[in-house]
């Protein structure tokens, strides 16, 4: 219930590298046209050695047609040595903080550029708690995944403190990891 | 297609009604319109499934306008009330409308359900309990509640837990439960759970994004300010996002003088256990989002900004509130909410869902809705001629779905019908059209 304000796009002044008027075509022609709307997102993932897998991200679908990243974006994952693995890459759990760390502050920069706050440096800290005794099967009753996630982020910006606060709110709402991790998802996993 | 003096020539047969305009529905909205239709010397008939403000009859007991008496009115008409900033019951608020309808004299067909609603010669066929009609123009005022919203994950529930809409609640001692789920934490829901926790029963509320609001700001009642700050006139062509602002779920307040909010703080001191918005139900248990923090937060800083807003407004206009800007305490949110809970072993024997309400336009069978079945409609004016909507979510203006924001919505949407009506029919409406009722007045 906020006395009606419309920012004019022409007196933004704030850079922060988002194309946001390209944002706003897309979302203004995706609104025509849903069918564009519906993508399909990609991974291929082989096995290497002991716990060392390598995820390939190549191509996607998107606005009606397939589409594909510039490059085949090559992610190794491996477990530390303290698990008797040789530490070849980040654990997959820390892929998914590295998913919604890099999600908020996407979504922050976006925010930041709509609201036309400059914004001069974020880093987002995050820890998740994980009690092994579920994945290891000691205890039926612990849960395999996180038991919480904490993310603090330090935001340096243009803006007032409540303006930070807000803009990291907002990146929350329109967040897909965000939704990933905090809501159920189907999942099926079959074999060939 | 034949043409209005033909039409007018060849005797209609007995059982189809020929006017200019049907309003659907005597709430406060299609009273409104009657009362304008009559002012334009519109001959019109308005069609009510029950009584006149039969959603009124048909709500919880305790339920009582969210505006203040003094706020209370409609075109000519106000509450004569020895205590303009009380809160009418829901009967008052029967009494309110009914009074409203015999004193214009609304030309209401009562216990008239309309079955379906098609284009059909120039105009609107309405084939309804008592007979059918004919109209050039058609209003729908049923209103923004009729139907109760419940989500899909309802289905998945036990059938040993009752489940119940605000829509069928009347009053705790009717919801046989000692522990209740209420999902949902708009005015409803909060007032519900408040309810609830008052008759001794445990409460978990389940909340999503909602809208925190005091009852009283600085000493005066919340809608003081709306009013006089102009937000609730703010229209529907001034904001960003319409579609999101008609979207935003109603505030947390209630009508009572009661000092405090009405937020999830006040809740969780009577005892209730705050979860997240509800994602779904499977296996006997029910499943909650991780994302009430942000919710919160979302919904401390709207509040926030809203008072700021009011501050700033009162210190531009020099309009001293009697008590100093004060800021409420940020909602507290436990450190682990529940994300999962077992149906039987919570011992949680009814759900009220609390999930908001939609508008019943099932018998409407014209080409005007948008692919997520929403009316398509530019401020009442719907995409389709000579029809006409009132009372949904910021249709014209912030107030739309309050009972004094009828006012304003029927003046400028009735000039809109009745030049609708001049173009269409030319001179043909004058004749035998001075705001004849086709029925008597809503005699009781």
């Amino acid at each position: 219930m906020q006395p009606a304000k419309k920012i004019v796009r022409s007196e933004i002044k704030a850079n922060n590298g988002v194309d946001v008027d390209a944002l706003l075509g897309a979302r203004q022609a995706l609104t025509e046209q849903p069918a564009g709307a519906a993508f399909k997102w990609r991974a291929t993932c082989t096995w290497v050695n002991g716990t060392h897998a390598r995820t390939s991200v190549h191509k996607f679908f998107g606005l009606g047609t397939e589409q594909a990243h510039k490059k085949d974006f090559i992610l190794d994952a491996d477990h530390p040595e303290i698990f008797a693995s040789e530490d070849n890459g980040p654990t997959p759990v820390e892929y998914v903080l590295a998913g919604l760390a890099s999600c908020l502050t996407a979504g922050i920069a976006t925010v930041a550029q709509h609201r036309n706050i400059q914004l001069r440096s974020v880093k987002a800290t995050l820890e998740a708690g994980m009690d092994l005794q579920g994945i290891l099967g000691i205890d039926p009753e612990v849960r395999n995944g996180f038991d919480g996630i904490k993310v603090t982020f330090d935001v340096d910006a243009d803006a007032s403190r409540e303006d930070i606060v807000a803009l990291v709110a907002q990146s929350q709402k329109r967040s897909a990891v965000f939704d990933v991790v905090t809501n159920p998802t189907n999942v099926s996993v079959d074999v060939r | 297609m034949s043409s209005d003096s033909q039409r007018r020539a060849t005797p209609t047969p007995a059982a189809v009604r020929t006017v200019d305009a049907i309003v659907v529905g005597a709430g406060h909205a299609g009273l409104a319109m009657s009362h304008a239709l009559s002012g334009h010397g519109i001959d019109h008939v308005v069609i009510e499934r029950g009584e006149v403000a039969s959603a009124w009859r048909e709500r919880w007991d305790s339920l009582r306008l969210l505006t203040p008496n003094w706020q209370t009115r409609l075109p000519s008409y106000a509450h004569e009330s020895h205590d303009p900033d009380g809160f009418m019951t829901r009967h008052e608020v029967v009494a309110f409308l009914d009074h409203y309808a015999r004193r214009i004299s609304a030309p209401v067909s009562t216990g008239t359900e309309v079955f379906a609603a098609s284009r059909e010669g120039d105009g609107y066929r309405l084939t309804t309990s008592r007979g059918r009609f004919q109209c050039r123009a058609l209003v729908l005022a049923s209103g923004a509640h009729a139907l109760p919203h419940v989500p899909g994950a309802a289905a998945a529930l036990p059938a040993s837990v009752a489940s119940v809409t605000a829509h069928d609640y009347r009053r705790p001692e009717r919801l046989d439960a000692r522990h209740v789920l209420v999902v949902g934490a708009s005015a409803t829901g909060v007032q519900l759970a408040h309810e609830l926790l008052r008759a001794g029963r445990q409460v978990t509320l389940s909340v999503g994004e909602h809208v925190r609001m005091p009852r009283h700001y600085r000493g005066l009642d919340i809608q003081r300010w709306l009013h006089a700050a102009g937000v609730l006139d703010q229209r529907y062509d001034q904001v960003d996002d319409i579609v999101r602002a008609r979207h935003v779920p109603s505030p947390q307040l209630a009508g009572t003088a009661a000092p405090g909010l009405l937020d999830l703080n006040a809740l969780r001191d009577l005892g209730a256990r705050i979860a997240g918005r509800l994602v779904g139900v499977a296996d006997g248990k029910v499943h909650f989002s991780g994302a009430l923090r942000n919710h919160c937060v979302m919904a401390d800083l709207k509040l926030n900004r809203l008072l700021d807003a009011l501050d700033r407004w009162a210190l531009e206009h020099g309009c001293p509130a009697p008590l100093e800007p004060e800021r409420f305490a940020p909602t507290q949110v436990d450190a682990s909410p529940p994300l999962a809970l077992d149906l039987g072993k919570e011992r949680i024997d009814a759900v009220l869902w609390a999930t908001g309400s939609r508008p019943d336009f099932g018998f409407l069978r014209v080409p005007c809705f948008d692919r997520q079945g929403r009316l398509r409609h530019d401020g009442g004016v719907v995409d389709a001629p000579g029809l006409y909507a009132l009372g949904l979510p910021f249709l014209r203006r912030r107030k739309s779905t309050f009972i004094h924001g009828a006012e304003d919505d029927v003046r400028d949407l009735s000039v809109h019908l009745a030049r609708f009506l001049d173009r269409v029919s030319g001179a043909s409406r004058a004749v035998g059209a001075v705001g004849e009722p086709l029925m008597g007045p809503a005699a009781r």
